[in-house]
Parts: structure tokens; sequence; C-alpha cells
């Protein structure tokens, strides 16, 4: 009888589209890793952000923290082999995607062990052995070279597809236009992941768009599109394994808009007079991780004490890196004139 | 005199000139509650509410193009562009049309729109906001480029750039905000193609721009103290440029070292060069010397940043060395 219950498919609906409800069939530690990732993620922004308070980074970060299920969820759906290509508020997707935390953390403190030589920092962090094609310092430059990845997929029929992140800022530039008109009459493998987290630094949504929903655009390009909660995991991860699969089946591309919150400020300087407090606690009260925990322990498929355990051996993964990267050598300054050409 | 920060000076300029003429508004992103990224527009929303002071959602290009637009039906807009590696989205809008269009309609249209920016090296923001790319600008005829280094000449030049009838690249460097200098409290603006002398010497004449600057002052100050006498001479804008102060100069010291953030390849420092070569070779002792900014990206680790751009050391070494040679 259990196995018969295994094998009947649950359906679920989101914003009008129909869909397997592929996450409740997902094995005890797949859900568990999604936590434990989702964790990685926010000790790894608290322990930026320490290094932001003591001095101890150069340049600016754009810290991911409030928004992990959207990266986790959205990633977790697809497979290890597919391409992304992520944001200036790139850590999320970076760790999500696979990105070993140590070297990661060495490039934000400039070390030559850094994922990028300590020459990217946190703008530019990426980790290309795990399909990163990388953060970008300019808003909306990811889309248009997460569209080219996709043309690859679609040439090489590989069956790969293609998640491209980008903010709600981003779905303001030109090329988020262009790209998405030629991924639908080329149809390619891709979906479009627009991370609305309220903001495109001090400006509010609703005053750059005079649209209801961001995904509403999909009319606009005759693809599919919708808008979800960007802050349940569980419903980030349903969305993408489904798109992924009409990607995979040469029905794509998609728009997602996934609805989240930025928990920070901006970036390392913002006095965020845009904002009130009470707004920020609202948001945090519904935060993603204190979400999907609950749902793992109301299943019974996660204690509270099993769930205290999983947050510290994180903790310690954490302070590992930090090590890692405090005791890894800067690069030299002859370095400067190496990697200008391939 | 009163000392005020860079960016302090900008928002006097501003403010003077919105009170001046009804035709003078503000947009660009972030420029709303926020003050602009770099803070120079602090207060202004209030003191002119909305409509004077439009924030923008993140659309360089056609933020660039409303001006444009604005421009040649009546209005003085001052487009703001948060870094100028971000002009690179709206180069079609700057160097097709903005530069353009005075020209092709037989002098009949204008295009009197500021574009407001920053570029420069220091504060760890590597590749993509870190960039010197006024050799973009200096390139298209069409557009007047403006570098001013200090609160003084910020201001004044501002007020001129904002009265003027033609497209102006006005660009900012992100270290010079803080940085305070004396400036009147009466108005005054500063013409064009006027250079300016830093600060006036014997032996070897330093030609800068933008920070290097005030660069340049603290390396001929360091110079002074061993007797070595420089000239710093900064043209305030590159397009006009006052070539004529840099060859005045030239024919008194017969050096001529030339400082640039930007890096060497392509460079406005290189364009100089050949310029002054070109009018007073008779009067060179000695090769002119290019320091320049390496040709790489901008990296993101400090020393490797550091290294990437000229340094106060490189120029003294540059001063000693072209002290030592003989033509
Ligand atoms: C082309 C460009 N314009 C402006 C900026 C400055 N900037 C950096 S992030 C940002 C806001 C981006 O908003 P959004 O896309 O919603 O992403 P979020 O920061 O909210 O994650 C701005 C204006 C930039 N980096 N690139
Ligand atoms: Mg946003």
């Amino acid at each position: 009888m259990g196995n018969d219950l295994k094998a009947k498919k649950l359906y679920i609906t989101i914003d009008g589209y129909r869909m397997e409800d592929k996450f409740s069939g997902l094995d005890d530690s797949i859900k568990i890793e999604m936590l434990r990732k989702m964790y990685q993620i926010r000790h790894f922004e608290d322990e930026t952000e320490q290094f932001i308070i003591r001095g101890m980074i150069h340049g600016t970060c754009h810290l991911y923290t409030g928004e992990e299920a959207t990266a986790v969820g959205a990633i977790y759906a697809i497979n290890d082999d597919d391409y992304i290509t992520s944001t200036h508020r790139g850590h999320g997707h970076c760790i999500a995607k696979g990105a070993d935390l140590n070297i990661m953390m060495a490039e934000l403190l400039g070390k030559r062990t850094g994922c990028c030589k300590g020459k990217g920092g946190s703008m530019h962090i990426a980790d290309v052995d795990s399909g990163n094609l990388g953060a970008n310092g300019v808003v909306g430059g990811g889309i248009g070279i997460a569209t080219g990845a996709a043309l690859t997929c679609k040439m090489k029929k590989s069956g790969k597809i293609v998640i491209c992140f980008f903010g709600d800022g981003a779905a303001n530039q030109g090329i988020f236009h262009s790209s998405i008109n030629i991924a639908s009459i080329w149809d390619l493998p891709i979906i479009y992941l627009c991370e609305n987290n309220v903001y495109g630094m001090s400006t509010p949504v609703k005053e750059a768009f005079n649209i209801e929903k961001i995904s509403d655009r999909k009319c606009a390009y005759g693809i599919e599109g919708l808008t979800i909660d960007g802050n349940n995991l569980v419903e980030v991860f349903n969305t993408v394994s489904h798109f992924s699969g009409e990607c995979r089946a040469g029905r794509g591309p998609v728009l997602i808009e996934s609805l989240t919150y930025r928990w920070r400020g901006h970036s390392k300087s913002d006095a965020q007079v845009y904002r009130t407090r009470e707004e920020i606690r609202q948001w945090v009260e519904r935060g993603p991780i204190e979400r999907y925990k609950k749902i793992l322990i109301g299943g019974e498929i996660l204690t509270e004490k099993e769930d205290k355990d999983l947050e510290k051996e994180v903790a310690v993964q954490l302070d590992k890196a930090t090590k890692f990267a405090m005791e890894s050598p800067f690069p030299e300054p002859s370095e400067v004139e190496d990697d200008v050409y391939a | 005199m009163r000392e005020i920060q860079y960016r302090e000076a900008i928002r006097e300029a501003i403010i003077e000139e919105m009170d001046r003429d009804r035709k003078v508004f503000l947009i660009g992103e972030d420029v709303g509650v926020y003050g602009g990224a770099f803070k120079a527009y602090k207060g202004l929303l209030d003191k002119y509410g909305p409509d004077r002071v439009i924030n923008t959602p993140i659309s360089e290009t056609a933020i660039i193009g409303a001006g444009i637009g604005a421009a040649l039906t009546g209005y003085r807009p001052i487009v703001e562009i948060m870094f100028i590696d971000f002009a690179a989205l709206a180069m079609d809008q700057i160097a097709n049309q903005a530069a353009k269009i005075h020209f092709m309609s037989g002098g009949r249209l204008n295009v009197p729109l500021v574009i407001r920016t920053q570029g420069g090296v220091g504060k760890g923001l590597a590749t993509q906001h870190s960039q010197s790319l006024e050799a973009w600008f200096y390139h298209i005829p069409g557009l007047k480029v403006v570098m001013p280094a200090t609160s003084y000449d910020v201001k004044g030049l501002l007020k001129t750039a904002i009265r003027d009838n033609s497209p102006v690249m006005f660009i900012e460097h992100k270290m010079t905000y803080p940085v305070k200098g004396a400036v009147p409290e009466e108005e005054y603006t500063i013409p064009f193609g006027k250079a300016d002398i830093k600060r006036k010497g014997e032996d070897i004449t330093i030609f800068a721009y933008s920070n290097m600057v005030l660069k340049s002052i603290e390396a001929a100050e360091e110079l002074e103290r061993e007797g070595i006498s420089c000239e710093v001479v900064d043209p305030r804008t590159i397009v006009p440029l006052d070539i004529d102060e840099v060859i005045n100069s030239v024919k008194k010291t017969g050096r001529l070292i030339i400082v640039s953030e930007a890096c060497r390849r392509g460079s406005v420092a290189s364009d100089i060069s050949a310029r002054v070569t070109e009018r007073v070779f008779e009067y060179l002792k000695a090769p002119v010397k290019i320091v320049a900014g390496l040709d790489t990206p901008i990296p993101y680790n400090s020393t490797l940043e550091w290294a990437s751009i000229p340094q106060k050391s490189d120029i003294i070494k540059a001063v000693k060395e072209l002290l030592e040679e003989i033509l």
C-alpha cells in the first residue's frame, strides 16, 4: 500500500498552472539537504556582514539574506550540469549551485585562493566548475549571457537548461526585452527567474512598474509565465521542476517572478531611508528558512534537535571557511597583469 | 575662504542653477530619497519635488534618451549615470544621437544636456565599477568632456556645463567626493577650455586631470623638498582642451609628464603627447613621458587595484627619470 501511495502523483495549482507536486515525492535526505543549503547561505551572509562591520571587505557586498528559498528551491529543481547566471547579489546562487565555501570566502577577502583569484570580489563571485556562468556588476548584464548559454544547449541538443537569475530592477533594462523575445522565437530552454525583492536599490517596484505582476510581461513575448511565493521553498521547487521539464521538452522559455524580500541594506552603505522597520519586521516574520523548517518539522522529516544540530554543523563549516580565507595569501602585485587574455 | 566637500560643491552648483532657471531638472537612478549614490543630491527631492528631481527605473538607455528629447524641446536636463561604466548601456544615445544632432540638423537643433557621472579606481569595486572611460567620449566629436579635480572647479564648471548648449559629459571621480577645498560664498563660473596651473614650477611640467591632479600635487610637494620644482597643469576640460597653456608651460620647463589614471592604450594622454610633440618638439629636452594605468581591467584586491593605476611614488620616479634624460 505504501508503494501505491508513493507511485500516485499529487497535483497542485500555482498561479493558474497545474503541475505535479514533485517536492512531496522527494527523498527526506534531499529535503533536509535543501535546509542545509539555506543555512549555509544565511550563515555565509552573516559572516560576510561581520567582515563588513570590521572593515575587512575592501569593496561592496550585496547580501542575499532573506531570499534563500528562491536560489535553493530553483537550483535544486534542475540538474548539477545545468547552467545559471547570477547577479550582483550573487552569494546565494553561488552557494546553492555548489560552490565551495572556502574559496568563496577567500574571494571576498581578495585572496589568491579565492574562486576568482581575488580579482572579482563579491560582485563577480562565481564557481565555474559548478555551472555558474558568473555574477554581474551590471544590472541586467547576465540576461543576454544566459540566453546565449541556452542557445548552446539547444544547438548541442545537450538536454541542459539555463536559469537566468535577475532582479526586479533588471527587468527594466532593454536587454530583458530583446533577450526574452529572442529566446521565445528560438524556443530556447531557459527559465528567466526574476527575483522581485520589492526594491531596486532605493526604488520600490510599485514606482518602477505600472503592471500588477512582472510576469504579466509574458504576453509580450508569447511565452508562459507566473508569479510565485519566493519565500516558500516548496513552491519555488515545484514551479521550477515543472518548467524545467517544459524547457527540456522544447517548450521554453518561461518567465517566473519570485516574490521575496531583502532583509539587509542594498549594499555596504545604505541608510535605508526608503523603507520602515515595521515593513522589514513583517517580512522577517515570514522568512524562508523559518517557514521551511516548520514544514519539515511538522511533516516529521526533521526533529527540533536535528534542526539545531544541522545549523551547528553549518556554523562549524563557516568557521572553517573563514579560517581558510583569513590564512590564505594575498596575490602579488605582479599578478595584476595575468588573465587579461585567454 | 570656507572649505567644502566636492560633493557639497556639486550640490551648491545644482541648487544655484535650478533656482536660476526653471528649465533645469534632475533625472537618474536613486536620485530621489536616496539622494544619489554618492549623496550629491541630498535633500534636493524635498526642496524641488518629484517633478524636478525625477527618480527612474534602472534603464540607462531610456534615461539618456529622455534627457536628449527633453533638451531638444526646451529643457536643460541633468542626467545622472551612477557609474561611467554604465554609460556603455546608453552609448548609442550618447555617441550617435546627442553628439550628432546639432551637426546633423545643420546647427538648427541644440542638445543642452549634462550627463553627470563618475569613474575611477579606489573603492574595491572591481572591473565593472572602476573604469576611467573619458577617452571614449573624448573621441566623439560633438561632446564636451569635463573632468574637475577640486571643489572649486567642480562647482564653477558644473554651472557652466548646465548653461552650455551642447551635450556635456561631466565626469567626476569617486575618490574626490569627500575631499574638501576652498570655495567662495559668491557666485562664479569657470569657462570651458581654460586650464589652471595648480602649482607653479620651473623644472618639469606635469599634466594631469581629475583625481590625478591631487596625486600630482602631492608628488610635487614631496619633490619640492628635494629641490625639484614641478609645474602642475590641470586642463579641467579635456574637450575643449587648452593646449596653449600646456605648450607655454613646456616651453618654459622643456620637460613634460602626462599622468593618466586611464589605461595607456588609446588614452587621452597619448593624444596630448602627440599634440605637444607636434607643436614644440624643439623645446623638449627629453621625450614626453606618460605615467598611466596598466592595460588591464581593474582588479578587486586592494593591492592589485593600487598597482593598476599611477600612485604618487610612480609620479616621483618618473619625474626623476625624466630629469636625468637628455635628448
Ligand atoms: C546598469 C547598472 N545600473 C545601475 C547599477 C547600480 N545598481 C546596482 S544594484 C542596483 C539595484 C538592482 O536592483 P534589482 O535588479 O532589483 O536587484 P536587487 O539589488 O534588488 O537584488 C543598482 C541600481 C548597476 N550596477 N548597473
Ligand atoms: Mg530588487
